[in-house]
């Protein structure tokens, strides 16, 4: 059973996003996702500053037998990359939904959370696969 | 480990295992209009007999000339031992085996060649060896590319020696990915950069080939520090064995070349028309994620043994798929082996006195050539084992009769370099003795003395 804070909201590629008081949104992957990729040693960032798009890649992970693209959830801008993955990137599998956050985006429009998942449904993805 | 194909009864099993009538049916998704029957101008398959004999015909037409051609491509004596161990079945296979616990030789030797290699060019790891020298420019621009993300407008700036063979075949590579190449002047004088670099937005990278193609060396660490000044990557194009003599790129300018490529042919693989010969590659530790190509990693078993296996293999094909660094994999293999043990054979001593036996014997020429009439260098300056020369007519018509007399007497740059004027291109090395440079002297002085004076 894979931990899934109730205050986020996810994607069906296994993303979560945390709405920030400063007006960012951090995005990472979930618990369940640095399971499947096993132990990280690679986190290629975006460049802070660069456009992004829904449903873009942004950044790559790469564990001891996979590499797999992070997508932009949103449209926006890179505000910050979270640049001590670079020399840890086992923080994502330590703690997926804090310090192991990847990067945080400032959106350029609102964000139509329709398209994204609630940690119940969410689960409910999780329980099919 | 030996190459076994699989016997008819091997592959009837194989096909019954997963219900394919036979082997055609593995490629029924190909549409049938794109399939092709026979191919044009593939002549009948011959028989052994036939194509020795052949090819023994067409070799005998390349005669055995005294040869002081280089241009990229050069003569080096190669220990018999070279190829002896080389070709022996563990090693003799068209294709590299990788698997691991097959394979640890094989391993072995390529993470021995990478350490050799990284060696050379002062910097930190090498891959497993690209194609040949011209494409690994076209490899080192796609990965400058990847690398330097800051610079969007995918400008290559060649010094003014690279190869222009070499940037055709970049061009072709890279060309397609919106990656263009331009060439810095020339200074008519030395045959290398102006003593005066553009300013303004920089490119993404800088390629600088040391010796140059005309055989100057560059003012290697003021390029390479004007390149990192303006934010772009710097390419280092080098000669292996010039770096038994010369400054390692990893040490050119304050910083250092990021990339250093190359031909791999003067390490213990024949001249051949075309290959096949192979490229070097080796890059900064920080840029390896990038680096296309195999690369063979050192660990410990189970047991704790030493044994060798691929490493960063989440950059290739087969693991990333579409956005993998290349799609090299198998590259040159048997012509890595060959060069791994020429290094090891050669070693650090040996590589330095072949470069330098090189450089004394392109001297000789060069004196004796220059004091024939109507011979001059092109370019002042320090060279390696090739320059440049000025002759007072075209170069093609000196070049035959020279043939006629079974010299091979250099590179007509005037066909690449147009700019440069009848200049001709000449290699000693190692390879040649005094008798045969004082032999090329005295062709070259009676062939000037008696045809007469043509102006271009």
């Amino acid at each position: 059973m894979s931990e899934l804070p109730g205050e986020l909201l996810y994607t069906k590629d296994h993303e979560w996003l945390r709405r920030e008081d400063d007006g960012t949104v951090s995005i990472g992957v979930t618990d369940h996702a640095q399971a499947a990729l096993g132990d990280l040693v690679y986190v290629e960032l975006p460049e802070v500053g660069q456009d992004v798009t829904e449903g873009g890649d942004m950044a790559v992970v790469e564990s001891v037998k996979a590499a797999s693209d992070v997508y932009s959830p949103i449209d926006g801008i890179v505000a910050a990359v979270n640049d001590v993955l670079a020399d840890d990137p086992e923080t994502i599998n330590t703690e997926p939904y804090d310090a192991g956050w990847i990067v945080k985006i400032t959106p350029s429009g609102d964000i139509d959370e329709s398209a994204l998942l609630t940690p119940d449904a969410y689960q409910a993805l999780l329980d099919e696969e | 480990m030996p190459f076994i194909p699989h016997t008819d009864d091997d592959t009837r099993e194989m096909l019954e295992a997963i219900g394919a009538p036979d082997l055609d049916a593995l490629f029924d998704e190909i549409p049938k209009d794109l399939l092709v029957e026979s191919l044009d101008g593939v002549p009948e398959a011959m028989s052994e007999m036939a194509i020795t004999r052949l090819m023994r015909e067409r070799a005998a037409q390349d005669g055995a000339p005294l040869c002081f051609l280089g241009a990229g491509a050069y003569e080096h004596h190669v220990p018999t031992a070279v190829w002896d161990i080389a070709t022996r079945g563990e090693f003799y296979s068209a294709y590299t085996p990788y698997q691991a616990e097959a394979s640890q030789g094989t391993l072995q030797t390529i993470y021995e060649y990478q350490t050799m290699i990284t060696e050379l060019t002062g910097l930190d790891v090498s891959n497993a060896s690209l194609y040949d020298g011209a494409s690994a420019l076209g490899e080192a621009s796609l990965m400058a590319v990847r690398c330097n993300r800051r610079v969007k407008n995918g400008r290559i700036v060649l010094a003014p020696g690279v190869n222009p063979t070499y940037e055709k075949v970049a061009s072709a590579i890279a060309g397609t990915q919106n990656i263009t190449f331009e060439r810095l002047d020339m200074d008519m004088a030395t045959g290398n950069a102006m003593s005066t670099l553009p300013d303004g937005e920089g490119p993404v990278a800088v390629a600088i080939q040391q010796p140059s193609f005309p055989g100057t060396l560059e003012d290697v660490d003021r390029l390479t520090d004007w390149a990192h000044a303006q934010g772009a990557f710097v390419i280092a194009i080098v000669n292996p064995t010039s770096l038994a003599l010369l400054k390692a790129p990893g040490h050119w300018g304050a910083e250092g070349a990021d990339i250093a490529i190359g031909e791999g042919q003067p390490l213990g693989v024949p001249l051949s028309s075309g290959g096949p010969y192979f490229g070097f590659m080796t890059c900064k530790q920080k840029h390896v994620r990038q680096m296309p190509g195999r690369i063979i990693g050192r660990t410990t078993d189970l047991d704790g043994e030493p044994g060798f296996a691929l490493t960063l293999q989440a950059r290739e094909q087969h693991i990333r798929r579409s956005k993998a660094t290349s799609n090299i994999c198998t590259n040159q293999g048997l012509m890595v082996t060959a060069a791994t043990i020429y290094m090891a054979l050669v070693g650090y001593h040996g590589l330095r006195s072949i470069a330098t036996r090189s450089h004394q014997n392109t001297t000789r020429l060069i004196d004796g050539l220059t004091a024939i009439d109507g011979v001059e260098r092109l370019f002042d300056g320090p060279y390696f084992h090739e320059v440049a020369l000025r002759l007072d007519r075209p170069v093609a018509p000196v070049l035959a009769a020279l043939a006629a007399r079974n010299i091979l007497g250099g590179y007509d740059l005037s066909a690449s370099n147009p700019d440069l004027g009848n200049a001709l291109l000449v290699c000693a090395t190692e390879t040649k003795t005094d008798v045969d440079i004082d032999a090329y002297i005295a062709a070259l002085g009676e062939i000037m003395a008696s045809t007469e004076r043509k102006s271009a």
